[in-house]
């Protein structure tokens, strides 16, 4: 019972996926600091970039919550660039100011920028460095977050793949999650999970560095994410077993992902069915009351968080959407490709961005949803199209049974607002 | 290198895209990676525009470094006049860009397109957003417009006015008013709507009306020194600046200084009894130099204010900002740095701050009214009504805007009242701002205890600044005047021991008793 009742005979797994390359309308990796600044306490992250990269930071945002954040941008400036020796010193100059003003600080991230690296900044030995210099009391990483390496999302798994080689060492069978969620839904995932029995569970990234879980051969993880792909490797490599299941979005979704490692930790199904009856059911009548406005409804998902395929698989198999083009930044089939199964064929999937080429392929559908991110939202309003802004999907919780309905409303509200205006003269 | 976590200006690309977006049939081609897109949403969201900036970004990545960037850009621009057919385009590179050399410009004149291109040349690690408005405006202006005859009546050019402006959709309208009145015409409003062929025009005016000099006074400097035309000094914000800019345009075109003021209600507002109690309440300035220096004008002689501290985040006004803070007797605070002008409006405590959306952040943490007078915006800087900054109305608007934030005139008589009953307790706060209530200075402490200051869980303690008070440490409150203190309403109450403490320090007193108080009351009395 607690298989996909109707996997399709044709599925978007083998389906011909459209590659495209020009003018890419998404944020970069260093976007992702904002959610993962609030999600390591002890944290800081210190971009080395230009002004346009602490403007993104800032833009991005939206609010300025707190008078010194725990992240900032080192701006690189004219100096710097004469002499690389220079920005060194210059770095561990700033790094050192840093740290004696916030000794709560325990990790520092380098975070690459697009100037940084092209410039060739040396990150990771500015961080061996730097680390030597402020151990123990620091530990100093690097990742990049620059957009010609990453786009948005992936800025978290290169910052989670960044942390994998300096995890302790264990041997215990341990299940570890994977990826920075609201603490609501991480802890709900962690309850459903205990409750049957599973455990000690661990997860990445942890609150404060001194609670960073171990890893080693009896390790297993499960993605809550489907952009981790370098972090899922770097887990591998270090002789952890990844649990591949489809993304715990909606209800099926949800109970897939769970169904997955419970089976890995021989769960039996009276136990697994008597954990998950119960949110299982609220999610279903959830869905169905927020889905009310979604059904026969089409969808277009333009590239943005790289969720753009699990959570077409939770719209069009649970809310009764049909999607028509499926785009995303990257597609790792590794990851996607439980979600992809589930998905019968049909719609185009994309991979990459010509935004004008895509904006082309809107307009000639008029899809009743488009999925996009917020510097083409309003524009397409004003033609006429309905949209949902994408970072909404990141920022708000939406995995797991009890958020499945509001993840449905998230993509219902803006039809039901259409429907409800009347703002037209009325003859 | 320098460490900066807010930003009062981004990089000087954005200031080009300000240009462009305010612009018609001009396309912005930006050699950029992934990512710099991020800028569009500022126009789409904060502003609301209805469609994308006019740019094409090329979106190089990793992979095209070692290959050929050069030919992915001149595709971009082939791409983006093939869609867009631009009567003009402009080209240029953003930081990354500029660090790999690619010669935009270069390259784009290489491809013979049929239409105008400008090259920019934005020198991403030295400037920032309003170097690059100016500088751009200043290069289409420079390549597009040229001597042509004169319009045969009197018009005007009305310049600076752009996208992501402080209220420069509304100002345009109130300027046009005021030239109507005088019987000039308008030739041409730029960047704001115009298109590249409305620039080749501008040489018809008889006068330009430099708006915002942030954005426009190269431009006007060069229609100065190339086509003869005078271009004004004075920025209507304000009623006397309104006054003297109607005065200094009729001067210029030699017409008559023609003015309706029937629109005009901000003196009697601020003359009626209800703004009695406006008079001398301490602000704070920050924000761009022109809205600073106008504001400080209408703080001081409209208001009744008293203005303790002022400054600006643009560097390149240093000058006349330094100049207009000594007319007051005060310092002037010249810096980008979010954190500086922090500490010093913590330090001089005012009752309101003048400032931008980062000023107004400030306010939120340290319980301070504040209202806005200047970019950086917010997507609330754009109201949907008609709420202009210059000439009459501006002024109206202005006086109202600066008061919304403060407690009420009879409100404030009401709250000293009615200071013991539940619903008027120190912490009730003005009644039209919901449970926002400003929260109480205490007494000569910074506003924020360090228990509540979001800061202090980031920061050690040890390193947060002393209390700037003077003999603090050597003096005591006596327990009756401590008593009669909290009697003195709260909005007043910081003043108050502030003031006390500082006559009894310079009478050398370490003991402040009833009288004491009193007798500081006595001597600060105006």
């Amino acid at each position: 019972m607690n298989r996909p009742a109707n996997i399709p005979a044709s599925t978007c797994r083998d389906a011909p996926i459209l590659k495209e390359r020009g003018q890419r309308e998404v944020f970069c990796g260093l976007t992702g600091i904002i959610w993962l600044h609030r999600k390591m306490q002890d944290a800081f992250f210190l971009v080395v970039g230009s002004r346009t990269c602490a403007h993104l930071l800032q833009s991005a945002a939206g609010v300025m919550i707190f008078a010194e954040p725990r992240f900032g941008t080192a701006i690189l400036e004219e100096t710097d660039l004469a002499g690389l020796a220079d920005a060194n010193d210059e770095l561990d100059r700033e790094v050192a100011r840093l740290l004696s003003r916030r000794p709560d600080i325990k990790q520092l991230f380098l975070v690459g920028s697009c100037p940084s690296e092209v410039i060739k900044l040396d990150l990771a030995r500015a961080a061996e460095r730097l680390t030597q210099i402020h151990a123990p009391h620091v530990r100093v990483l690097n990742y990049s977050g620059s957009g010609i390496e990453t786009t948005f999302t992936q800025g978290e798994d290169a910052c989670l793949a960044s942390m994998v080689p300096v995890l302790p060492g264990t041997e215990d069978r341990e299940l570890l999650l994977v990826g920075a969620l609201p603490d609501v839904v991480e802890d709900q995932a962690v309850d459903l999970l205990t409750k049957m029995g599973i455990g000690p569970i661990h997860v990445l990234p942890a609150p404060r560095s001194a609670d960073a879980p171990g890893i080693g051969p009896n390790t297993v993880f499960a993605c809550l994410q489907p952009f981790l792909g370098d972090t899922a490797a770097a887990l591998e490599r270090r002789g952890a077993r990844m649990i591949q299941a489809p993304f715990p979005f909606g209800e099926e979704g949800t109970t897939l992902w769970l169904k997955a490692i419970a089976d890995e930790f021989g769960v039996d199904d009276a136990t697994f069915d008597a954990v998950t009856a119960a949110p299982r059911a609220r999610a279903r009548t959830a869905i169905a009351n927020a889905s009310e406005h979604l059904r026969g409804k089409s969808i277009f998902f333009l590239p943005d968080s790289q969720l753009e395929i699990p959570l077409a698989r939770f719209l069009t198999r649970e809310c009764g959407m049909v999607a028509v083009e499926i785009g995303q930044p990257f597609i790792h089939k590794g990851l996607v490709g439980p979600d992809l199964d589930l998905i019968p064929a049909g719609p185009t999937i994309s991979e990459g961005q010509d935004v004008e080429k895509q904006l082309d392929r809107v307009r000639a559908a008029r899809p009743d949803l488009t999925v996009c991110g917020l510097g083409l939202a309003n524009p397409l309003e004003a033609e006429g199209l309905t949209t949902k802004w994408a970072i909404e999907l990141v920022f708000t919780p939406v995995h797991f049974y009890d958020q499945a309905g509001d993840l449905a409303g998230l993509f219902s509200r803006p039809l039901r607002r259409r429907a409800l205006l009347k703002l037209e003269e009325r003859a | 290198m320098k460490l900066t976590v807010w930003t009062y200006e981004g990089p000087p690309h954005v200031g080009a895209m300000r240009v462009a977006t305010a612009m018609k049939g001009l396309h912005y081609v930006l050699h950029a990676p992934q990512g710099d897109t991020y800028a569009d949403l500022l126009f789409t969201m904060i502003e609301r525009r209805n469609h994308r900036p006019p740019v094409s970004y090329t979106t190089f990545e990793g992979r095209d470094l070692g290959e050929d960037t050069a030919g992915l850009f001149k595709r971009a621009c082939q791409d983006a006049y093939d869609r867009f057919k631009p009567q003009a385009l402009i080209v240029g590179a953003s930081c990354t860009a500029e660090l790999i050399q690619d010669d935009p410009g270069g390259l784009a004149e290489t491809m013979n397109l049929p239409v105008p291109v400008i090259a920019l040349e934005l020198p991403s690690y030295q400037r920032k957003e309003n170097f690059g408005t100016d500088e751009t405006f200043y290069q289409l202006v420079k390549a597009l417009a040229g001597p042509v005859e004169k319009t045969p009546h009197i018009t005007a050019n009305l310049i600076g006015p752009l996208a992501l402006g402080f209220r420069h959709r509304d100002d345009i309208e109130e300027v046009k008013a005021l030239l109507e009145e005088m019987g000039i015409g308008i030739n041409v409003v730029a960047p704001f709507d115009a298109t590249p062929h409305d620039l080749t025009r501008l040489g018809a005016a008889h006068i330009n009306i430099l708006m915002y000099p942030e954005h426009a006074e190269t431009a006007a400097r060069h229609m100065e020194r190339t086509l003869g035309i005078p271009f004004t000094k004075t920025v209507p914000i304000g009623v006397g600046a309104t006054h003297d800019f109607v005065a200094e345009v009729a001067r210029i075109c030699g017409v008559e200084p023609k003015k309706d003021l029937s629109r005009l209600r901000q003196p009697w507002w601020s003359k009626s009894v209800d703004s009695t109690y406006l008079t001398g309440k301490r602000v704070f300035l920050f924000g761009d130099a022109t809205h600073v220096q106008t504001a400080a004008r209408i703080a001081r002689d409209e208001m009744g204010f008293e203005v303790i501290g002022l400054g600006c985040y643009n560097r390149e006004f240093a000058r006349p900002i330094r100049q207009l803070a000594k007319e007051f007797g005060l310092e002037a605070l010249i810096t980008d740095d979010y954190l500086e002008v922090e500490k010093a409006i913590e330090d001089a405590a005012p009752e309101m701050i003048l400032g931008t959306q980062m000023e107004r952040h400030i306010g939120k943490r340290l319980g301070i009214p504040c209202a806005v007078i200047s970019a950086p915006v917010h997507v609330q800087d754009f109201p949907a009504r008609y709420s202009p900054q210059m000439g009459w109305e501006g002024a109206n608007v202005i006086f109202d805007t600066w008061i919304h934030p403060l407690v009420m005139g009879l409100e404030e008589h009401l709250l000293a009242m009615f200071r013991e009953d539940f619903e008027f307790h120190d912490e009730a706060g003005a009644s039209h701002h919901g449970g926002h209530a400003p929260r109480a200075v205490e007494g000569g402490q910074p506003p924020v205890s360090e228990a509540d200051s979001p800061r202090s869980i980031s920061e050690s303690k040890t390193d947060m600044p002393a209390p700037v008070e003077t003999g603090t440490d050597v003096m005591v409150w006596l327990a009756d005047a401590e008593r009669e203190l909290k009697k003195i309403p709260f909005f007043v109450r910081g003043k108050a021991k502030r003031n006390t403490e500082k006559f009894a320090a310079e009478r050398g007193v370490t003991e402040i008793s009833v009288d004491t108080l009193y007798e500081a009351k006595a001597h600060y009395a105006r």
